[in-house]
């Protein structure tokens, strides 16, 4: 006992850098988000009164509110699953001993090393209705590529959008899944092989069982992402295309250059808020209903 | 009728520019019902061998049997095997019961009868209030056991099993030893067991085949193969203490390497061999001492109740010539 106080002091010396780190980049922007979240303010958003807790439920039922939160599901809805079947696709495909089976490795992981700018730029020109290549390519099939291209048209913009993201998401799946494949013991495949199962019931088996609290973690880490898509957005749609505000998330509805609030504080604060409060709980949904079905260590 | 039959098996890996022969021109017989112990060395191709038998490799040469057909091409499920792992390969997320069942459940057995097969292979090894339970929640052992019942469930014509001691503590393998050759009594299959332990050889199987560098060296009863090593590498590997090689000279003949074991390795005054003690080990029930002739070490197993010399004492060995081995200086095998 003696001892453990006598290393108090350095304990706390020890722990004092990331304490700090945390308490000024994450505790107080969370209080003071919450905080300003209970301003109303004028059009100018110069004048602002304490609306109190109510301001919140204010915010929630507001129709730009409920939009952005359609798209901001809608977009989550179109990248976890998609993100996740493909990411996991890959990786399985990528986990033979096949010669130069490295390069492809490579490939595939390598969108976990570029930057939602590069990326999102990448597909802009891709996505470009005049000198795009996808609109060279496949406007015969899809006119809506050239006219008036997929981020300009209102029913396919969200979906431009979610291709891009989940392409930038892929690697950061591919990794992860890869290695929990390689955690997975051989001798279960082998074992499981000699007993006559097939690649299908190995797959099911054997891969999946055992890679579940990974494929957990990665679709809390994807439906976090896909909540808080912001990037791709203010750089393909901004937002648009408008009157529909059809890529309008709730991010970007907080930060977004033509967003409606963008002058107003309060109102940005209490939509941060209630985003932190979404995303808190689906992730809890999540591990509350798939952690019974996932079998951790062995 | 399940007898097995290796027919000049080499098996060669490719590791970056090297081959490396694991299996080299393996010829064996296994009959219907033996329990065949594959022992050697690791990396002398012993498990290689068995993977070749279930079908997890295929051989570079040479050609599989199990009953009459020829198995080269036949798939592991249709070659009528079951393997037991080292590590035991459980499904850590599945039960006991589901374990046990899983092969009847991917041959498309019903329900019923899966759960009654998985009762009768888990009373075969006392596992059946374990049924119930996940692997994680079960000892080294009981584990063991569930690898063997989900082997046994379905009846192979062929067990195989790699090491599937080795990961057990000495008493639990001591008692599951017993219980191997039990349950091989119980069963109308043919066993074949990987081991690196003479032990487990000499107590479990009813013949030895002793490989070593991917050759086979020797094939016989465990007895058989300790009383007339085919090869020094047997003569050394069988047997603990290992049996004192001689070089040629030391003993008789310039041009033979003389083995004797340190059972027969007697304390003669006046006898031909001459040495100095080195280690006494009093182990209870039998001494070791350990000597030095003239550079080789020898090892000489004794009765505490005889005369126990002391270290440093000058010591002269002899022993029957009946309990000689000869073996060629070179090539290592015996000679008559």
């Amino acid at each position: 006992m003696k001892r453990r106080l006598r290393d108090v002091p350095w304990a706390v010396v020890m722990l004092l850098p990331s304490v700090v780190l945390i308490a000024v980049w994450t505790v107080y922007p969370l209080v003071k988000a919450v905080q300003n979240g209970h301003l109303r303010c004028d059009v100018t958003g110069t004048k602002c009164i304490d609306a109190g807790w109510g301001r919140y439920w204010d915010v929630f039922i507001s129709a730009e509110f409920q939009h952005a939160l359609g798209v901001s599901l809608k977009l989550m809805a179109l990248t976890v699953p998609a993100g996740l079947v493909l990411g996991v696709g890959l990786a399985v495909l990528a986990d033979k001993h096949l010669r130069g089976i490295g390069i492809f490795r490579t490939i595939f992981s390598s969108t976990v090393a570029t930057s939602v700018a590069v990326a999102s730029l990448v597909w802009f020109v891709l996505l470009q209705p005049q000198i795009g290549v996808f609109a060279d390519l496949f406007s015969g099939w899809f006119p809506v590529l050239k006219n008036p291209g997929l981020l300009n048209d209102p029913g396919t913009a969200l979906l431009a959008v979610a291709f891009s993201s989940i392409w930038a998401n892929l690697g950061f799946t591919f990794i992860i899944v890869t290695a929990a494949l390689q955690s997975v013991p051989r001798d279960l495949y082998e074992s499981a092989y000699v007993d006559g199962a097939g690649n299908v019931r190995r797959f099911t088996n054997v891969t999946l069982p055992m890679i579940a609290p990974t494929l957990l973690f990665v679709t809390v880490v994807l439906t976090t992402r896909a909540l808080q898509t912001y990037g791709e957005i203010a750089l393909l749609t901004g937002g648009g295309p408008n009157p529909e505000k059809s890529t309008t998330t709730i991010p970007y509805l907080i930060y977004g250059r033509n967003s409606i609030i963008s002058g107003d504080l309060g109102t940005k604060s209490a939509a941060a808020v209630l985003l932190f409060v979404l995303s808190l709980a689906l992730a809890l949904v999540q591990f509350r209903g798939l952690d019974k079905r996932v079998h951790y260590g062995r | 009728m399940a007898q097995v039959r290796l027919d000049h098996i080499s098996k060669t890996f490719a590791s970056g520019d090297d081959q490396v022969r694991a299996v080299d021109d393996v010829t064996l017989d296994i009959e219907h019902h033996e329990f065949m112990i594959l022992l050697g060395p690791s990396g002398c191709g012993k498990s290689t061998l068995l993977r070749v038998v279930a079908g997890l490799e295929d051989p570079t040469a040479g050609d599989v049997y199990i009953g009459d057909r020829r198995v080269n091409d036949v798939v592991p499920k249709e070659r009528d095997i079951a393997m037991a792992f080292q590590r035991y390969a459980l499904y850590p997320h599945k039960t006991v019961a589901a374990n046990i069942e899983f092969p009847l459940k991917v041959r498309g057995v019903g329900r019923a009868e899966r759960a009654a097969e998985a009762l009768r292979a888990a009373e075969v090894l006392g596992l059946e209030h374990h049924m119930k339970r996940k692997p994680g929640q079960l000892s080294g052992g009981q584990r063991q056991r569930v690898a063997l019942a989900r082997a046994i469930v379905r009846n192979p014509a062929v067990f195989l099993m790699d090491e599937p001691l080795s990961n057990l503590d000495a008493k639990l393998r001591g008692d599951t030893r017993a219980e191997l050759v039990d349950l091989h009594r119980r069963i109308d299959s043919t066993f074949i067991y990987v081991t690196h332990d003479p032990v487990e050889a000499m107590t479990m199987g009813s013949r030895v085949a002793v490989l070593n560098e991917g050759r086979l060296q020797q094939v016989g009863t465990p007895q058989e193969v300790y009383d007339r090593p085919a090869t020094a590498f047997v003569a050394q590997f069988i047997g603990t203490p290992p049996m004192n090689l001689l070089p040629a000279g030391l003993w008789g003949s310039d041009t033979v390497q003389v083995g004797i074991r340190p059972e027969h390795l007697r304390l003669v005054p006046g006898g031909p061999l001459h040495a100095v003690v080195r280690q006494v080990e009093h182990l209870g029930h039998e001494v070791l001492l350990f000597a030095d002739a003239n550079g080789t070490r020898l090892v000489s197993r004794i009765d505490p109740n005889s005369f126990v010399p002391e270290v440093g004492d000058p010591v002269a060995f002899d022993a029957e010539p009946g309990r000689l081995h000869r073996f060629h200086p070179e090539s290592g095998e015996r000679i008559e």
